[in-house]
């Protein structure tokens, strides 16, 4: 008897807790009531010169997403002279599409999107169109409309191709003749994954280095760090440089190099490279783990906001934007490096830069 | 030939025999290469540590191994199985680094509460929901699969607020054990070891597995012969949440983090299909821990294998669907009921002569 209570009092705190969950929904709904009031508010003021828009934002799944919402916000807000309707759609297209027609409902002076799916948008893209209302794409791409002004976001194979380009600066200046390269490659079919797997093996084909393997750590550290302790085993000896497409990979990895007695980093055996340059990225470059870490910025919303100007002094931005990106090292000797003919600095990393990161 | 058919007999005959076959792979392509045949099986101590492939397997199948524990005594008592042990796995790890770095804190070097009291936390959570599952099963007469689909979608997302929806970092070397290294040995061998060595003292020493068997064979039969069934079940989910704590804990210290998006995706197929590989029937009755057990090394196995083979990543699973489809269907009823007529005609034939 006694235990069959206690049966039904586990059963009774996991059902009290599944109301917490739904407590807090019921707390986003709230905020998506407040949000309302304050579109309202927003029409009211639109008298005030304020320019409105509205941004259906992917969701909230990692560091770098939230980093991207957190710019927008900052550089949209009331004192900059706009009024930002965010929508976060929870890696949801069918809410996302939505979004955006409320914001054509509402009349918003912009659209700004980040599509969560590349297709399925011609229909959408046709309203704005028909309402007269800008659309800006940022990070993701819409492939089958071309119904937007422009989209901002990184170019992933420029990514690559940096990262190609200062090994080749760090091995000459190394006196290191040969490169055996393994690769731990992102989610297959990800845009990143192509353009930093296309940058990275154009540079290495011109310049006859070897890619030994280049498997899929599907973006995270438990990933990263069993494909590692494979290669360890598969090419002992014969391996001196490790791309990891993603900071995660990279912390995996180095765990893997780390059980196996391999040394890897500025004084290391093997040079690490690693993409994103997240806080806990530039952390380990800056302790010397991570060789190089090449960034791909989150923060959009500048970039975006140059874009709008543009527009409100009716001249045509580009179609596509190209955000600023930084390449960060630990040793203060490759000063700059040329990417598709254009000459890039490399930065150093200090303690105000990681302070500073997303 | 007497001796053969005593051991081809043997219930766990086909499970180790799927097994070594797979492993067998690995010598022809080492043979083939000009290396040493038995590279893939070669273990030895590197940096203080032991190293090589099986060190590998064994370690990496570790998770899967204490689930299918867990998912062998749910198959077998209630005929169903449970498909919340991934997700179950990712909130245990999420409530453990978030007792750990404190509400809200992303990354953290010192630990807000005793390691043990995290830990703990981290695992009673997953009993909870175990207790939650075998109670609607056991009580409320749901279906198995229906009653786990609740926290196969809600734990993980239970998971994400306890963490704030933050990648939780738990950078502390204490932690870091239960995924590192135990003296030589990797840590998650020897809780797996452990986890195996005590359900299998547990079952084989006292009549609960006989009590599983039972149940799962006929439900009513055994309620009249004596057996509280439902209290049966209810026990058998609560050790499916367990190990699916201990799990999670495993998972969350090999990254120093709580990643609920990711620990313990898509693990409760792998459970499952441990489980049937070890010749298990889903549905219920009779079962044998070790062939789940031997069934979890031998996915991880293939795993392995596919990646000292340097199978390009895409085509992976082409291939871990092959291998499956061949293991199950040697291990299928008919096809040993057609080997067994071949053999008995050959028998017939030799004393037709």
């Amino acid at each position: 008897m006694k235990k069959k209570f206690l049966a039904t009092l586990l059963t009774v705190s996991m059902a009290a807790t599944m109301l917490v969950g739904c407590g807090s929904d019921d707390d986003a709904k709230e905020n998506d009531k407040q949000q309302e009031t304050q579109k309202e508010d927003s029409d009211d003021s639109k008298g005030d010169g304020l320019i409105t828009i509205g941004f259906a934002q992917v969701g909230h799944e990692s560091d770098w997403r939230t980093a991207s919402t957190k710019s927008c916000q900052d550089v949209f807000s009331k004192d900059n002279g706009y009024d930002l309707q965010f929508v976060d759609c929870d890696n949801d297209p069918a809410v996302q599409l939505e979004a955006v027609r409320n914001f054509i409902e509402q009349d918003v002076d912009y659209i700004i999107i980040d599509p969560i799916v590349a297709n399925g948008w011609d229909t959408v893209l046709t309203e704005c169109e028909d309402a007269g209302i800008p659309v800006i794409v940022i990070d993701r791409t819409i492939e089958d409309s071309d119904k937007y002004v422009s989209w901002v976001g990184s170019n992933f194979k420029t990514e690559g191709l940096a990262a190609g380009e200062w090994l080749k600066a760090y091995i000459k200046e190394k006196n290191i003749s040969e490169v055996n390269a393994l690769v731990i490659e992102g989610s297959k079919g990800a845009s990143a994954t192509i353009g930093r797997t296309d940058g990275f093996k154009e540079i290495a084909d011109r310049e006859g280095w070897k890619i030994l393997d280049s498997q899929d750590g599907d973006f995270t550290q438990d990933g990263g760090q069993e494909i590692m302790e494979s290669y360890i085993k598969s090419y002992e000896g014969k391996f001196n440089v490790v791309i990891c497409q993603n900071d995660n990979e990279a912390f995996g990895a180095m765990d893997a190099m780390k059980a196996a007695g391999i040394k890897y980093g500025v004084d290391g055996d093997v040079i690490l490279v690693s993409f994103d340059a997240c806080t806990a990225g530039l952390e380990r470059v800056m302790s010397g783990e991570i060789n190089a870490d090449f960034e791909c910025n989150p923060l959009a919303a500048p970039f975006v906001e140059e874009v709008i100007k543009k527009l409100q002094n009716n001249e045509t931005p580009e179609k596509e934007v190209y955000m600023e990106e930084h390449w960060f090292v630990k040793e203060d000797i490759i000063p700059s490096i040329e990417v598709n003919g254009e000459s890039q600095d490399m930065t150093v990393v200090t303690q105000e830069i990681i302070d500073a990161q997303y | 030939m007497n001796n053969i058919k005593k051991l081809t007999s043997k219930a766990l005959f086909l499970p180790i025999f799927c097994m070594l076959l797979v492993m067998a792979a690995n010598i022809i392509y080492d043979a083939a290469n000009g290396n040493f045949a038995l590279n893939f099986f070669t273990i030895s101590v590197r940096n203080g540590v032991l190293y090589g492939r099986l060190i590998d397997i064994l370690n990496r199948g570790s998770e899967i191994a204490i689930l299918s524990i867990g998912m062998t005594l749910v198959v077998s008592s209630s005929a169903g199985t449970d498909i919340s042990v991934g997700s179950v796995m990712s909130l245990a790890a999420s409530f453990c680094c978030m007792l750990l770095a404190g509400y809200g804190t992303a990354a953290t070097t010192e630990l807000a509460v005793p390691l043990l009291v995290g830990v703990l936390g981290g695992i009673l959570l997953a009993c909870v929901c175990g207790a939650f599952n075998g109670f609607l099963v056991a009580y409320l007469n749901v279906q198995p699969m229906v009653a786990t689909l609740i926290l196969f979608s809600a734990a993980r997302a239970i998971g994400l607020l306890c963490c704030n929806n933050l990648i939780v970092y738990v950078r502390n070397d204490s932690f870091k054990m239960f995924g590192g290294y135990l003296g030589f040995i990797p840590t998650p061998i020897v809780i797996a070891a452990g986890c195996i060595l005590v359900m299998a003292i547990l079952l084989k020493k006292t009549a609960l597995g006989l009590y599983i068997q039972s149940v799962g064979i006929n439900k009513k039969a055994s309620r009249i012969a004596g057996l509280n069934s439902g209290k049966i079940i209810f026990l058998c989910y609560i050790v499916c949440g367990l190990m699916a704590g201990i799990a999670g804990i495993v998972a969350s210290s090999r990254i120093s983090s709580a990643d609920s998006n990711n620990i313990g995706l898509n693990y409760e197929l792998d459970a499952i299909l441990a489980v049937a590989l070890g010749g298990n029937s889903l549905g219920g009755g009779k079962f044998n821990l070790a062939g789940s057990v031997i069934g979890a090394y031998t996915i991880q196995a293939i795993t392995t294998t596919l990646f000292a083979l340097g199978v390009s990543s895409d085509q992976a699973p082409v291939y871990k669907a092959i291998i499956v489809i061949i293991i199950v269907a040697i291990q299928a009823p008919p096809f040993n009921a057609w080997v067994k007529r071949l053999s008995a005609k050959r028998a017939l034939a030799k004393g037709g002569v």
